[in-house]
């Protein structure tokens, strides 16, 4: 399969959004993904060729994150969170669960089945949903909440061609699709689901029935307590680290 | 300050509303009432007032957003630069996450005023790529924004111009380390550059930068609507305003509670319903995984910078995990090395391969293998990795190891005398012990 002429325009029309276009490349690889299903050489080569780098270049980038995949990526990503929090209230049983149900191994797609849609599985770091765990997440999509039987359910409904809702956002399209977004060209979803999840929502619910809420306007308290040179701030600052380096550059300053 | 609720929703006060991602809605709510005072302000009047507002970044090192401001040489002919870390990695973190899929707006206005302050004309919002529908809501944002002539050229006929680009990350923690995401936003593998220069100095495309956390950048908006003093009104004294906290975990009901500063744990757990049914508090964190363990000893703290600082930790993003008595502290601090280790970038050698071996010992240890030396090794080795490499992560990994071996040796050496974990790791699920592990 070749990149059409289409797909090199929108590669350079991704490019053209920043003031220097080597700062294009993280979306221009989610849009070879979107058209190509995978990072392939092909991909790499006009990549290089629009950012006026090396091949070798390209590949250095598309091997260090995560998103990127050399081999083909199913209809759709399935990834369960196995980070500490997620593994211990229960991700491990899901993954576990999916593994052998999927017949599958990390980051292995399902066998091609005449009438199926194929899923990927893959183990994820922690995706930003810790008050949702077990999370897991399909095409990028929050499935909050999770246990290995409603894990199971989900990724039937895939295989079936079904239609999957996200627990706290829009209808699951495919993987393919959602790399498109990525790559910075939006599909219709936007509106759908909800603005927010049950949990994101517990402390604004308690605010509203004890009547709590941010001060007024007329509130003061007391300004000017912070430290007046960087030295001070970084002292403050949660990290030893900058105060070493803020040192360093007052040495060198003068 | 006592006369200040428990509770005070600035950031959130949106999220419950109908459609609250959209311009119409958060207009109806004041929204760009803020841009519209800023734009008539003297951009130097408002660096001042976030720098008396006493805010200090929220994305972990709290060091001040309106002093970070003042770093930019003005006097530099090259372009300024504003850069907004919407990179949330941090194990335990969901607070940007939340915020940016109800409320994208508060981030774009918090972004035109805060790039306004600075005399950008250019800003970024890097969000990781693994969060599709919260970026969906921000590039939506972003295009009604220009609709709208918040954004664009003569914004509201100020003179002003700004462009907003929205980029989408690619899957790596180290992206979250200011200099690394620059990398990444440069299209580069993201591996952290040296400092000093500062990215102030020489940032993106080595020119004048500022990056910011998005919950940050999101509070400016209130501060200029409501001043300075309003928002030292919240907080504790050298720690102001408020801020979004993360409860998951073995609580009865995780979720998000904005709190002024200084709230303690023990009230935030009782509001989140209290620690599961029938079981205790065992270990916590205060702010994501790289902030060092606290225990039930640690209860009344202040949550603020001074208070966790003063018992050997950070408040870094307030993602605050909770673990009940049925969790193994030994595999929760396993599974957390081992994604040190998958997330090091491999551009230093103390991180590279010290997070390595801080694996292969952990892991013998959780197996049961071993003698109570491999723990002064595991400590020997958390030494030559802290201050040693290049950036924070390395710091990072050893936080979580140090810690757990001061407040639980003894489960330690528990594993070495039992041969393995004496815990049942199902008994910590969701679904504790009323799923057996056939499944698994």
């Amino acid at each position: 399969m070749s990149l059409t002429t289409e797909t090199r325009a929108e590669l350079e029309q991704i490019a053209a959004r920043y003031p220097q276009k080597r700062s294009g490349l993280l979306p221009m690889l989610h849009l070879v993904q979107s058209v190509e299903g995978r990072v392939t050489p092909e991909g790499i080569e006009t990549c290089a060729e629009i950012l006026e780098i090396s091949p070798a270049e390209v590949s250095g980038v598309a091997t260090f994150y995560t998103m990127y995949k050399r081999k083909p990526v199913g209809d759709y990503h399935v990834g369960v969170c196995t980070n500490t929090l997620c593994a211990v209230m229960g991700g491990d049983e899901i993954f576990a669960k999916l593994k052998d149900h999927l017949d599958v191994g990390n980051d292995e797609t399902t066998e091609e089945e005449p009438g199926k849609k194929s899923i990927t599985l893959e183990h994820l770091e922690c995706n930003a949903a810790c008050d949702y765990a077990p999370v897991m997440m399909v095409n990028w999509e929050f499935m909050d909440n999770q246990t290995p039987d409603s894990a199971v359910k989900v990724v039937d409904d895939l295989r079936a061609g079904k239609e999957v809702t996200s627990t706290r956002g829009p209808r699951i399209c495919s993987w393919r699709e959602a790399e498109r977004v990525l790559a910075g060209f939006p599909d219709d979803r936007v509106d759908e689901g909800p603005a927010a999840g049950e949990a994101s929502l517990l402390g604004l619910r308690i605010a509203a029935d004890r009547g709590w809420t941010a001060p007024s306007d007329n509130a003061s308290g007391r300004t000017g307590t912070e430290p007046t040179t960087a030295e001070g701030a970084v002292e403050e600052a949660d990290t030893a680290r900058a105060e070493t380096e803020t040192k360093q550059q007052e040495a060198a300053d003068e | 300050m006592s006369d200040v609720d428990t509770l005070t929703p600035v950031l959130t006060k949106d999220w419950g509303t109908d459609r609250s991602w959209t311009l119409p809605v958060y207009e109806s709510r004041g929204g760009y009432a803020s841009l519209k005072k800023a734009l008539t302000m003297a951009q130097d009047d408002i660096i001042a007032a976030v720098k008396d507002s006493g805010l200090r970044g929220r994305g972990g090192a709290g060091f001040p957003t309106g002093m970070k401001w003042s770093f930019i040489p003005q006097d530099n002919p090259k372009p300024k630069y504003l850069v907004v870390n919407a990179d949330e990695s941090e194990p335990g973190t969901c607070k940007d996450t939340p915020l940016m899929m109800a409320s994208p707006h508060v981030l774009v206005e918090g972004v035109i005023i805060s790039s306004f302050a600075i005399r950008a004309n250019t800003a970024f919002i890097y969000i990781r790529g693994e969060i599709l529908h919260v970026i969906r809501r921000v590039q939506a944002a972003v295009a009604e924004a220009y609709a709208a002539g918040h954004l664009g050229t003569n914004i509201h006929g100020s003179g002003y111009d700004l462009d907003i680009v929205v980029h989408a990350g690619a899957g790596a923690y180290i992206c979250g380390e200011e200099t690394a995401l620059l990398e990444g936003l440069e299209g580069r593998r993201g591996q952290p550059r040296l400092r000093p220069p500062f990215p102030a100095v020489a940032g993106l495309y080595a020119s004048p930068t500022v990056i910011n956390n998005v919950e940050s950048i999101a509070s400016v908006p209130s501060i200029i609507e409501h001043g300075a003093e309003w928002f030292a009104s919240m907080g504790t004294e050298k720690s102001k305003g408020y801020g979004i906290f993360s409860l998951s975990g073995h609580v009865t009901r995780p979720g998000q509670y904005e709190a002024p500063l200084g709230i303690t744990l023990r009230e935030l757990i009782g509001l989140s319903g209290g620690m599961r049914e029938g079981h205790q508090l065992k270990f916590w964190t205060p702010g994501g995984s790289s902030t060092p363990l606290l225990t039930d000893e640690h209860l009344d703290l202040p949550l603020d910078f001074e208070g966790m600082a003063g018992a050997g930790t950070m408040l870094g993003t307030r993602a605050i995990q909770l673990f009940d008595e049925t969790t193994c502290v030994v595999r929760a601090v396993l599974r957390w090395t081992e994604f040190y280790k998958h997330e090091s970038c491999g551009k230093c050698t103390p991180c590279r391969e010290g997070t390595w071996w801080l694996v292969q010992t952990l892991a013998a240890i959780e197996r049961g293998e071993g003698s109570e030396a491999d723990l002064d090794l595991l400590l020997d080795q958390c030494e030559n990795i802290l201050g040693r490499s290049f950036c924070a992560l390395g710091d990072g990994a050893t936080s979580p190891i140090s810690s757990s071996i001061q407040y639980f040796r003894d489960e330690y050496v528990a594993h070495l005398t039992h041969g393995g974990c004496p815990l049942d790791p199902a008994a910590s699920t969701v679904w504790g012990s009323s799923l057996t592990r056939s499944g698994a």
